[in-house]
């Protein structure tokens, strides 16, 4: 029988758990803008070395799954002499592993855009640090923004993996959770319910940017 | 009346690649006159059009404004971008597909460059803008973005863009060609007036009418070569050149019904 009782009795240490999805999710989105924007800068350089390191970051990130990552940097930090908890660990390796998705996230926009648009502030006068402030940010920043968004939805599944180093976010805590109760379908249900409820919010918000920015 | 510039182009060579795109051209364009460009598609109108502002570099021979060589400060040597800019500043250059900003409204497009190139204020660029708008029509259309003008206002806008800065040339490339046809008389319209205030412009275009009731001269390129330069009336109802009349037939026969 199906047991509504523990179905909702799992929420409360689950939302407890969530605290770290999110934590996890959304500081690693936050890194990987900033390095993403870094990445992405080195893609578009006029210096070859930069384009070559940046591609290398990308096909490297992209090609290697994040649970390896993860553990490779777990144990690689320590090696080097750089001892952090386990959740910075979890943070630093999913921002980085996000930059790299994000970074082509933006070339792709800013490539996106009709070359006409800078033509056209060019021909003007404008200097080009101008052109990218005004003209070309902010309509490849927009046209990025759903990317972005199911980027962040991509992250908060994926956070379940930053198990692995002992972090007891959604997922661990339910296999803990049903463990104890042995009622696992109920509580992955919980779960579920959990990571659905997060994803629908990003994605009510990736809506709500869109039509906020659009023009 | 505007201070109006002169353009000389000298034995100007382009290249893409192994392609010759322009070959030796030679071309003065008077100041305070309007110059129409005119010949098959690919003949390298626009290429010649954009090695005016340098938008195109060009590989060898002049293109001089006002006696000042653009682009380059001397035989190989590449102008600094700073002073490039400040060159570009006094050429206005309007394009096929408007290319506005979409993500601001009709009365930021014109303001923008004003703020960033011409430094002024917020206001005074705001004020200086809606001039421009009033001067093509707009003044009630300046806080629409441009998705939600039409062709003609959203070409006109990129007009005002235009002289908002106070240009001495104007560059049209096609600027009716992206339009529904009943559209196209209000961005002449404009482009009339503009030529009646003494304005030098040298238009790419497909309209003839505008060509033969406007123009102080017209030129005619084909594959890459000035083939003629000349009053309207002598290109356009008595061609020296069979290239010419072939391609005035193939224009006459398309706008046939
Ligand atoms: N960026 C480019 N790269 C290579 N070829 C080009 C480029 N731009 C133009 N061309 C070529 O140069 C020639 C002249 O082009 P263009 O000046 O655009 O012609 P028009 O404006 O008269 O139609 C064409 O054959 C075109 O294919
Ligand atoms: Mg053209």
């Amino acid at each position: 029988m199906f047991s509504t009782q523990t179905f909702f009795d799992s929420f409360g240490p689950l939302f407890w758990a969530a605290r770290y999805t999110l934590l996890v999710s959304g500081l690693g989105i936050a890194l990987g803008l900033v390095i993403g924007a870094l990445v992405c800068a080195a893609a578009l350089s006029r210096v070859r070395a930069l384009r070559r390191f940046a591609a290398l970051w990308v096909s490297f990130l992209r090609g290697v799954p994040l649970l390896v990552q993860l553990l490779l940097m777990y144990y690689l930090l320590p090696v080097i002499g750089i001892n952090v908890p386990a959740i910075a660990a979890a943070v630093i390796t999913v921002g980085i592993c996000a930059s790299a998705y994000i970074s082509e996230i933006w070339r792709g926009a800013i490539g996106a855009l009709p070359p006409g648009q800078s033509e056209a502030a060019a021909a003007i006068g404008m200097a080009p640090r101008d052109i990218w402030t005004r003209i070309v940010l902010p309509q490849a920043v927009v046209m990025s923004l759903p990317a972005l968004v199911n980027e962040l939805i991509l992250l908060v599944k994926a956070s379940s993996l930053v198990s692995v180093v002992g972090i007891l976010e959604v997922t661990r805590a339910s296999q803990a959770q049903a463990a104890t109760t042995f009622r696992p379908l109920e509580v992955y249900l919980a779960a579920a319910c959990i990571y659905l409820l997060i994803n629908l919010c990003l994605a009510g918000l990736g809506r709500y940017l869109e039509h906020r920015m659009a023009v | 009346m505007v201070q109006a510039s002169a353009v000389e182009i000298r034995n100007l060579d382009k290249f893409y690649g192994p392609f010759q795109a322009l070959k030796q051209i030679d071309l003065t364009i008077p100041p305070g006159k309007v110059t129409c460009l005119i010949g098959p598609s690919g003949s390298g109108k626009s290429t010649l059009l954009r090695c005016i502002n340098f938008l195109e570099e060009y590989d060898a021979g002049e293109v001089r404004i006002d006696d000042q060589l653009i682009g380059y400060d001397g035989p190989g040597r590449k102008m600094s971008a700073r002073k490039l800019r400040q060159m570009r500043r006094s050429i206005g250059m309007v394009f096929q597909q408007f290319n506005l900003w979409p993500h601001m409204t009709a009365l930021e497009n014109v303001a923008e460059g004003l703020i960033r190139v011409r430094g002024l204020g917020k206001a005074d660029a705001a004020t200086r803008a809606a001039e421009a708008l009033r001067k093509v029509g707009l003044e009630d259309k300046m806080q629409n973005h441009p998705a939600r003008l039409s062709g003609g206002q959203q070409q006109r806008v990129a007009i005002a863009r235009a002289i908002a800065m106070e240009p001495r040339l104007m560059l049209f490339d096609e600027p009716t060609s992206a339009l529904d046809p009943e559209l196209v008389g209000e961005v002449l319209q404009v482009m009339k007036t503009l030529a009646g205030e003494g304005m030098t412009m040298a238009v790419v275009t497909h309209e003839m009418g505008f060509a033969a009731h406007v123009a102080d001269q017209v030129a005619f390129m084909e594959a890459g070569e000035l083939v003629a330069v000349d009053s309207p009336d002598a290109i356009l109802h008595n061609p020296s050149d069979p290239r010419i009349s072939d391609f005035l037939r193939t224009y006459h026969e398309r706008n046939a019904f």
